[in-house]
């Protein structure tokens, strides 16, 4: 039953918000999203707290990978409405019902996702977060937004069509005498009765489809655009939970293509993508000049090493599911700061922005502290997860590997340092003053930045356990 | 080589000019007019050939054999078809070549009599010919292989004979495409819309019509029945592949071979009424379409 | 039955190919709405028997890619006035080689792979060519239309696809299916509207300004 309000509330609170004609006018419903998301959160908690058993024929059922997710999802939608109050005070998107009505629909599409078992549900699901995004990037309505909706509509249509072939495939794979089409549990019980070579087909669209909605390089080139033109806390959304979501699918194909004994067909390509991921990203931090676009590239370089823990086994997966909650985390808090930045001077570039200390004190600590963050420095959170991974690519006798990641995270490392701590040292313009920042725009950073924090030196005894459980079911150990 | 089968060769040599005839006919009563007589091509033939020849000062032995090869090509060409539906009067394995060759023979002398008036406007349109040329003729060859794969016989009696009749309950998709391919072909081959307007006299338009264009009385008369027994050729070839007539007995099969070339033309016709000339760049477009389909007909045989 | 579903099959090839050599918009979206109308047809004749599931997803399917979407593409060509597409960046006589070889790898392909337990032996490969000349379109071509048109071609390849699935993956699936296919290209529909409007052009080459 709380599944299915879980999933359920936001849409019908999205379809009331654009039919209703009270709505009508640029007013965003900002309680209404408020109380939403509250709900939405309570909700999940009690999750944690007495478990649910599966409902709607076991299409929809909480296990730890996607308990995590809907957890991380729900509480960045939280902080992001509370920064919503803020920034909408400022900014005034053109309607205030399909803002609204497309943050609820994502909300739902990601509880969905996270929370659905049957493969095809959760390539619904994904599809739908493109759909209820794609009007969000473009708020502002001019050239280079609309620029950055199309290239992000059509790749991720793309991927997201390549995906839905992959989950056919699988559905080949399963023939007809391995229990439910495509339900999980019975995908993983029987794994070792599926078609080996539509498996293996099966696992390479998907990872290639849902790739494209994580940002995996090659397929990352709308990430960039995206993130740039976006409003900041759809950006945070963005790369946050949809992501995380995302990654979500790739692991649920990688369950399977475990429990099948498929290992070492799957790791190798999931290593490799890892590190082009990894390379790519730190080659265009270098010398980036726009703070956006480089959270951006970041984004590509976690995805990168999400994809590289899941391929390195033992530890390494119970390293990228800690990272996971880590990065969506650190994402957040850091794009909301960036919005902060941009209501305030206007621009996100580095030419635009200088001494934010002085003039933005609150916000570029944030954002000096939120750069050591998304760059796993300890005491951060992001740190041990990374840790984690490198250990994991030692295990398993790969020293070279842990090598290379160290240089390509510590290259990203200095170039996002070099426009950051450009950005909030030195003088600022003569003549800019002090901007008064509202408790509303940087109380969500603060907690995000906490809880993050706290995960880089004590990991909650019941997040752990779940993540555990994760990291088992996708083929590897605890730490 | 059966004695319907000669009648047939003859019978076809002598009706070849009603085929434009049919065609223009076609065309004419789609567009409202009554038309030339269905048989006009016999009295043009007639009085051209009652005319005598001027030949220009520039033309040399090239000029004066021209048509003359182009008819020997053709009606040598004809013997290598099975028009009673089982045996050519001439065959041997492989004779699908000799076939292609001949009729590729019969455009080169037909170019190069063009090329040797030394006009510009016979050069152009000699390289125009060309260049539609250098697309059909690989198209004719994937009919061909198409056709060699289905029945399994390298040569013409086999291909358009019995093993094609035999062939069709098991690959007929394929040989619809090779059908539909061939027509195509037709129209390039023959200068029909869309490939060529024959009734253009826009000399940047032409393309066969501006390489004869020098070429007057019997010579003239020898190249218009040329091209309609060239036409009546491929209309053979188009029904052969499409109406299997191995099961019928001679005289039948030969009647109905007539029959289907008559519908080919008449066919032809209406395509010539609904379409109008595609631009030049766009004829290649066009036999790549028709060698696309003779291709996807190949590979419906080999999966 | 059987024969007829091959039949389609072969006909549909020929309307990914057809799609692939035309230059007038208008000509693409008529043939999009023939592959609509045979792709409709399909499910019934597939079916071992005739279901309710089998008429509802045929009658879908037929309403949705050779009534609807068509229509809004043909509005969107009214508003866009857009008339015809310009050289696609491979050219109109390589794509369709390429299309052609598209066609070949995917019949080499399929007959690599274990077929699924379905009686209709050409539906993989037909599938996969479909699919590919959908990527050849969508990649190859200027114009935003045409890129939407390849975008469709690509997601009916994977509908043909699915049909080996259709008895075994329920009724809920396909209509997921169509139902975010349909969403999908009318928000793509209004982002290109808009992408005419402030460009001036639908030519996609053109959405240049954002780069590293």
């Amino acid at each position: 039953m709380r599944l299915l309000v879980i999933s359920a509330l936001p849409l019908l609170v999205a379809l009331a918000v654009l039919t209703v004609p009270a709505f009508r006018g640029r007013r965003v419903p900002v309680a209404l999203l408020a109380a939403v998301a509250l709900a939405h959160l309570a909700l999940v908690t009690s999750l944690w707290i007495t478990p649910e058993p599966p409902t709607l024929g076991g299409w929809l059922a909480v296990d730890p990978l996607g308990l995590t997710v809907l957890t991380l999802t729900s509480v960045l939608f939280l902080v992001t409405v509370i920064y919503a109050v803020g920034y909408l005070r400022h900014e005034k998107p053109g309607s205030g019902r399909v803002f609204a009505g497309c943050l609820l629909a994502f909300l739902t599409a990601a509880s969905v996702v996270a929370l659905a078992q049957h493969l095809a549900m959760v390539w619904v699901g994904m599809e739908a977060t493109t759909l209820a995004v794609a009007p969000l990037i473009f708020l502002r309505r001019d050239r280079r937004s609309l620029e950055a909706t199309w290239k992000y509509l059509v790749i991720s249509s793309v991927g997201i069509a390549l995906a839905l072939l992959g989950t056919f495939f699988l559905a080949s794979a399963q023939g007809d005498g391995a229990g439910h089409p495509l339900l999980l549990p019975d995908l993983i019980e029987h794994a070792r009765e599926l078609h080996p070579a539509w498996l293996r087909a099966a696992f390479l669209f998907l990872l290639v489809g849902f790739g494209t909605k994580m940002g995996l390089a090659p397929m990352h080139t709308w990430k960039p655009d995206t993130y740039g033109e976006a409003p900041s806390l759809v950006s945070a959304l963005m790369a946050g939970a949809l992501t995380s979501c995302a990654f979500l699918g790739v692991a649920r194909v990688t369950e399977v293509v475990m429990a099948a004994g498929l290992g070492p067909f799957a790791q190798p390509v999931l290593i490799a993508f890892g590190l082009l991921s990894l390379a790519v990203a730190a080659a265009f931090i270098i010398g980036q000049g726009d703070v956006k676009r480089l959270l951006a590239y970041s984004s590509v370089e976690h995805m990168g090493l999400l994809v590289l823990g899941l391929g390195l086994g033992g530890v390494g997966a119970y390293g990228s599911m800690l990272h996971l909650v880590n990065n969506g985390l650190s994402k957040g808090w850091v794009f909301l700061i960036t919005g902060n930045i941009v209501l305030a001077t206007g621009s996100s570039t580095a030419a635009g922005n200088r001494g934010l200390v002085r003039t933005l004190p609150v916000s570029a600590a944030l954002l000096v502290l939120g750069l050591f963050a998304v760059t796993g420095s300890p005491p951060f959170g992001t740190f041990m997860s990374e840790f984690t991974i490198l250990r994991a690519a030692i295990e398993a006798g790969h020293p070279w590997l842990a090598a290379v990641m160290l240089l390509l995270l510590a290259i990203s490392f200095v170039g996002m340092a070099a426009l950051v701590l450009g950005m909030a040292l030195g003088e600022p313009e003569p003549g800019t003053l002090r901007v008064r920042e509202s408790p509303w725009l940087v109380a969500g950073p603060i907690a995000l930045a906490a809880i993050v924090l706290m995960l880089g030196v004590y990991v909650p005894g019941p997040l752990h356990d779940v993540l555990a459980r994760a990291a088992a079911a996708l083929g590897g150990t605890g730490p | 080589m059966t004695p319907t089968g000669l009648v047939a060769l003859v019978v076809l040599g002598a009706t070849a000019p009603v085929v434009p005839g049919i065609v223009v006919k076609t065309k004419s009563l789609l567009t409202g007019r009554r038309g030339a007589p269905v048989l006009q091509l016999y009295y043009d033939l007639w009085k051209l050939f009652r005319k005598g020849s001027v030949y220009s000062r520039t033309t040399t032995w090239v000029f004066r054999a021209g048509p003359v090869i182009v008819l020997a090509s053709l009606i040598v060409a004809t013997l290598f078809l099975p028009l009673d539906g089982r045996a050519a009067p001439a065959r041997f394995a492989g004779d699908v070549v000799a076939f292609a060759g001949l009729l590729a023979l019969g455009r080169f002398a037909l170019v190069l009599a063009g090329l040797d008036t030394g006009s510009s406007f016979e050069g152009m349109g000699a390289s125009r010919e060309v260049m539609i040329a250098t697309f059909a003729e690989p198209t004719l060859f994937l009919c061909f292989i198409a056709l060699v794969l289905a029945t399994g016989d390298l040569s013409l009696s086999g291909m358009l004979g019995t093993p094609l009749a035999a062939a069709w309950p098991r690959a007929g998709a394929s040989l619809s495409l090779v059908g539909i391919s061939l027509f195509v072909l037709l129209l390039a081959e023959n200068c029909r819309v869309p490939v060529d307007d024959p009734a253009t006299h826009l000399e940047l338009t032409m393309i066969h019509e501006v390489i004869v264009l020098d070429h007057g009385g019997p010579d003239l008369a020898l190249i218009l029945y040329g091209s309609s027994l060239k036409l009546a050729l491929f209309g053979v070839l188009v029904v052969s592949v499409l109406v299997p007539r191995a099961g019928l007995p001679g005289p039948a099969a030969v009647a109905v071979l007539f029959a289907g070339v008559g519908v080919v033309a008449i066919a032809v016709g209406i395509v010539e009424s609904v379409m109008a000339r595609l631009r030049l760049t766009r004829v290649p477009q066009l036999l790549v379409g028709a060698a696309a389909l003779a291709l996807f007909g190949i590979i419906l045989q080999v999966q | 039955m059987h024969s007829t579903a091959q039949l389609i099959l072969l006909l549909v090839v020929l309307s990914d190919l057809a799609i692939l050599g035309t230059t007038r918009l208008s000509s693409c979206i008529r043939g999009l709405a023939a592959q609509g109308l045979l792709l409709g047809l399909l499910p019934l004749l597939i079916a071992s028997r005739l279901s309710v599931h089998a008429v509802g997803l045929a009658v879908g399917t037929v309403i949705v890619k050779a009534v609807v979407l068509p229509w809004f593409l043909a509005w969107a060509i009214r508003e866009a006035a857009v008339r015809r597409e310009v050289e696609p960046i491979v050219g109109f006589i390589a794509s369709q080689l390429l299309g052609a070889l598209a066609v070949a790898l995917a019949f080499a392909i399929a007959s690599r792979l274990p077929l699924p337990t379905v009686q209709q032996p050409l539906l993989v490969p037909v599938s996969l060519a479909t699919l590919m000349i959908g990527f050849i379109v969508l990649t190859t071509r200027r114009k935003a239309l045409t890129q939407v048109v390849g975008y469709l071609i690509l997601e009916n390849g994977i509908y043909l696809f699915g049909l080996t699935q259709t008895e075994r993956v329920p009724f809920l699936i396909e209509l997921g299916v169509l139902l975010d296919v349909f969403v999908g290209v009318f928000i793509m529909g209004i982002v290109v509207f808009h992408i005419n409007r402030e460009f001036d052009s639908l030519d996609a080459t053109r959405l240049t300004e954002l780069t590293d």
